[in-house]
C-alpha cells in the first residue's frame, strides 16, 4: 500500500523527478497572456508540455492557437504569465534569449540585409567573439551543410526564397543550438521546394540529432515531419501524440476536423453508422461503395472531385453528408446516383466531446 | 440579349485611357514634364548661373563684374579671413549635426519602436509642431531665453549656479557675455532649429528595421550593445546620413540664426548674404555659395564609400 502510494506520489510529480535525463523542452502550466483585464487574451493557457531529446517535435494549429506563442516562450521572447519552462531541466523564466542555446529560423528569415551571406551565418560566432578567420570557416562549413557553397560573398537581397531560408537555418545552426526553433520555415515557398525542404529538414535533423521544434499550420507538413506533435486550440492542446495516433484516433472534434479530410459524425449519425450515442470520426478511404441493396447504409452522390491519386465523393444520406477516397482505376458512381456505403466497424472512431 | 464582349468608346475620356494604355510612357512624359521642367531648368540652371558666377571676378577699382573665366575668386577664398569663415561653417554645422544625431536617436527610437496609438500622434506633433511656426519668431525667442536677462540666468540664479553657468560663459573660444551673444548660444539655437530635420528621417528609416531582425541578432546570441552596433545602427545609416544631411546643409547655408544670436563672428551663409547685397560682389558670394555644395557631394560620396547606403 505505502509502497503503491509512493509510486503514485513519484508518477505526479514526475515533472521534476521522473527521470534522469531532462527532456529538453518543458512547459509546466504555462500561461502566456496578452492585454489588460477587461480585455484579457489567453494565448497560452496553461499548457504542460514535453520535448523529448532529439525529437523532431511539431506545434501545430490554426493562427492565433498559441503555437507561435509557445515557441516564443521558447525562445525567450515572450515571458510566460504563470508557470514555467525548463530547457535540459534548467529553469530558463530569468534567463534572456542571448543567454539560451536555443535558436530560431525566423518565419520571415530575418537576415540581416546588410552583411553577406557569409557574415549574416557567422553572426552569432562574432558576437562571442570568435575571430574571423575561424568563424568564415566555419561558416562556409555551415554554407556546405545547407548546400550552399560558394553563395558566402553575395546579399540576401541576391538570392531566392529557398536559398534565403537555408541562410537562415545555417544560421541557426552555426550556434550549435541544442533545440532549433523554426517558426512556419516554410510557409513562403512554393509547394514544390516545399516538399523538398521537408526532406532535407528531416535528413538534417537525423544527421545533426538536434532537438527541432517546428511550428505550423499545415497538418500535412507536421504529419509527415514530426515524430511527436501538438495541436493546439485556442491557447490549450488539444492533443498530443505520435503523428499516426494523431490521424487515426483524433481526441476531439476539433483535432479530427482540423488535422485530417475526416468525416466527423456527429452522435445521430454514429448510431446510424452502428456507434454510440456519441461523435465519431470515420477516415474517408475507410469508406467503400456497395451496391446500394441489401445494405443498411446509402446515400445520394452529391459531388466529386479528382484528386490525382483518387477520386474523392460526397454523398448525402439522411440529412447529413459525408466523403469517401475512391483510389485511383476503380469505377466511379455517377452524380445523383444511389450508392451503398460499407465500412470496417473498427474504423469507427469514437471521440471525447460531450454532446 | 447578351451583352458585346467589347465595350463601346464613350468619346474623348475613352480614347485618352486607351492611348496610355497603349503607350504608357505618353502618360509618364506627361506627369514628368512639369516637374522636371522645373528642376532641370529653373532649379538646376539657376545652380549652372551660380557656377558660372563663380568663376567670373570683380574688378576692385571700378566694382564692375568682368565676365571672364578665371579662377581669381576661388583664389580669394583662401585668404585668411575667408579661410576663417568657412572652417567656423564647417566646424559649427559638424558639432551641429553630431549633436542633432545624439539628441535625435533616441526620441526616433523610441517613436518608432514603442510608440503606439495616440503617442504616436503626439510624437509627430510635437515633432512637426515647431516646423509650422515662423523660423525668425523662434530665433527671437531664443534669444530672450538665452540673453543676460532671460529664463536661463535667472533660473540659474534661483538655484544658485549662477557660478556654473558664468563658468561655462568663462570658457575663452566658445563663452562670452551672455549666453545669447557666444558661440553656445548660436550652436543651441541651430540644434534646436533643425532638429526635426533630424528625427524624422532617423524615424523612417528605424521604422523600417523589422522586429524580427532585432529579435534574430539576441537569438543568436548578441547583447543589447551589439545588437545595436552590428544591426540596429547600420539599418538606421540611411535615415542618418538623410538627417545629416539637412542638418549639415542647412547649418552651412544659414544666415539668420549668427546674425540674431551669437558673437558677430560671419558664417558662409551670412557672408553670402552680405557679400551679394551690400557688397555687390557676386562672383566671391557664388564662389562661396559653391563650398556647401562640393562639402556634400564630398561627404556623400565617403558616405557611400563607407557603405552607408548598403542598407537602403
Amino acid at each position: 500500500m505505502r509502497a503503491r502510494r509512493a509510486s503514485n506520489i513519484l508518477l505526479m510529480s514526475g515533472f521534476h523527478m521522473s527521470s534522469s535525463v531532462p527532456a529538453a523542452v518543458e512547459f509546466c502550466s504555462v500561461s502566456r497572456h496578452f492585454g489588460p483585464t477587461n480585455a484579457l487574451v489567453k494565448a497560452v493557457n496553461s499548457v504542460d508540455l514535453t520535448v523529448p531529446e532529439g525529437a523532431f517535435f511539431a506545434m501545430l494549429g490554426p493562427s492565433g492557437s498559441g503555437k507561435t506563442t509557445c515557441l516564443r516562450l521558447i525562445s525567450g521572447f515572450e515571458k510566460p504569465t504563470a508557470g514555467n519552462i525548463r530547457i535540459f531541466g534548467r529553469d530558463v523564466s530569468d534567463i534572456p534569449p542571448n543567454r539560451r542555446n536555443v535558436n530560431t529560423v525566423f518565419q520571415d528569415y530575418a537576415l540581416f540585409p546588410h552583411m553577406t551571406v557569409r557574415d549574416n551565418v557567422a553572426y552569432g560566432l562574432m558576437v562571442k567573439g570568435m575571430d574571423r578567420r575561424l568563424r568564415e570557416s566555419k561558416a562556409e562549413e555551415m554554407l556546405s551543410l545547407v548546400k550552399l557553397e560558394g553563395y558566402g560573398d553575395r546579399r540576401p537581397s541576391q538570392l531566392s526564397g529557398g536559398q534565403r531560408q537555408r541562410v537562415a537555418l545555417a544560421r541557426a545552426l552555426v550556434n550549435e543550438p541544442r533545440v532549433l526553433l523554426l517558426d512556419e520555415p516554410l510557409g513562403a515557398l512554393d509547394l514544390k521546394l516545399r516538399e523538398a525542404m521537408q526532406d532535407e529538414l528531416k535528413t538534417l535533423q537525423a544527421r545533426l540529432g538536434i532537438t527541432f521544434v517546428f511550428v505550423t499550420h499545415d497538418q500535412s507538413e507536421a504529419l509527415s515531419m514530426a515524430d511527436s506533435l501538438a495541436v493546439f486550440n485556442n491557447g490549450k492542446i488539444a492533443q498530443i501524440g505520435t503523428p499516426s495516433e494523431i490521424y487515426a484516433k483524433p481526441r476531439t472534434r476539433f483535432v479530427a476536423d482540423f488535422v485530417g479530410s475526416s468525416n466527423v459524425l456527429s452522435p445521430k449519425t454514429t448510431r446510424l453508422f452502428g456507434g454510440p450515442n456519441r461523435w465519431s470520426s470515420l477516415r474517408p478511404e475507410a469508406l467503400r461503395l456497395t451496391a446500394p441493396d441489401n445494405v443498411t447504409l446509402s446515400g445520394t452522390v452529391t459531388s466529386q472531385r479528382y484528386l490525382g491519386t483518387g477520386n474523392r465523393i460526397s454523398i448525402a444520406l439522411h440529412g447529413t453528408e459525408v466523403s469517401a477516397l475512391i483510389p485511383a482505376g476503380q469505377p466511379l458512381p455517377k452524380t445523383g446516383h444511389t450508392v451503398g456505403l460499407a465500412f470496417d466497424p473498427a474504423a469507427l472512431h469514437i471521440m471525447e466531446d460531450e454532446k | 440579349m447578351t451583352a458585346p464582349a467589347i465595350l463601346h468608346s464613350r468619346g474623348l475620356a475613352d480614347w485618352l485611357t486607351a492611348l496610355f494604355w497603349r503607350r504608357p510612357r505618353v502618360l509618364l512624359t506627361i506627369l514628368l514634364a512639369p516637374p522636371l521642367l522645373w528642376l532641370g531648368v529653373v532649379y538646376l540652371g539657376s545652380l549652372a548661373a551660380l557656377l558660372l558666377q563663380s568663376f567670373y571676378s570683380i574688378d576692385e577699382f571700378s566694382g564692375v563684374i568682368k565676365e571672364e573665366f578665371t579662377l581669381k575668386t576661388y583664389a580669394e577664398l583662401l585668404r585668411a579671413q575667408n579661410l576663417d569663415i568657412i572652417l567656423r561653417t564647417l566646424l559649427m554645422s559638424t558639432i551641429v549635426t553630431l549633436s542633432c544625431a545624439l539628441i535625435a536617436f533616441p526620441i526616433a527610437y523610441y517613436a518608432a519602436r514603442f510608440a503606439k496609438g495616440r503617442w504616436k500622434t503626439v510624437f509627430y506633433l510635437g515633432v512637426m509642431l515647431p516646423l509650422w511656426s515662423s523660423y525668425l519668431v523662434k530665433v527671437y525667442a531664443w534669444k530672450l531665453i538665452l540673453a543676460k536677462e532671460g529664463i536661463i540666468t535667472w533660473t540659474a540664479d534661483a538655484l544658485h549656479l549662477s557660478m556654473v553657468l558664468n563658468a561655462i560663459l568663462a570658457i575663452p573660444g566658445i563663452g562670452g557675455n551672455s549666453l545669447s551673444t557666444s558661440w553656445i548660444g548660436t550652436f543651441l539655437v541651430f540644434v534646436y532649429i533643425w532638429l526635426p530635420y533630424m528625427i524624422l528621417p532617423m524615424q523612417a528609416a528605424l521604422e523600417r528595421v523589422p522586429t524580427s531582425m532585432l529579435e534574430a541578432s539576441a537569438d543568436l546570441g548578441a547583447s543589447r550593445s551589439q545588437t545595436f552596433r552590428t544591426v540596429i545602427f547600420p539599418l538606421a545609416m540611411p535615415g542618418i546620413i538623410a538627417g545629416s544631411i539637412f542638418t549639415f546643409s542647412l547649418t552651412m547655408g544659414d544666415y539668420i540664426i549668427p546674425q540674431i544670436v551669437g558673437t558677430s563672428a560671419r558664417f558662409i551663409g551670412l557672408a553670402v548674404y552680405q557679400l551679394q547685397g551690400t557688397a555687390g560682389n557676386i562672383p566671391l558670394a557664388a564662389a562661396f555659395a559653391v563650398i556647401p555644395i562640393v562639402i556634400m557631394l564630398l561627404y556623400l560620396y565617403l558616405a557611400k564609400r563607407q557603405g552607408a547606403f548598403d542598407a537602403l
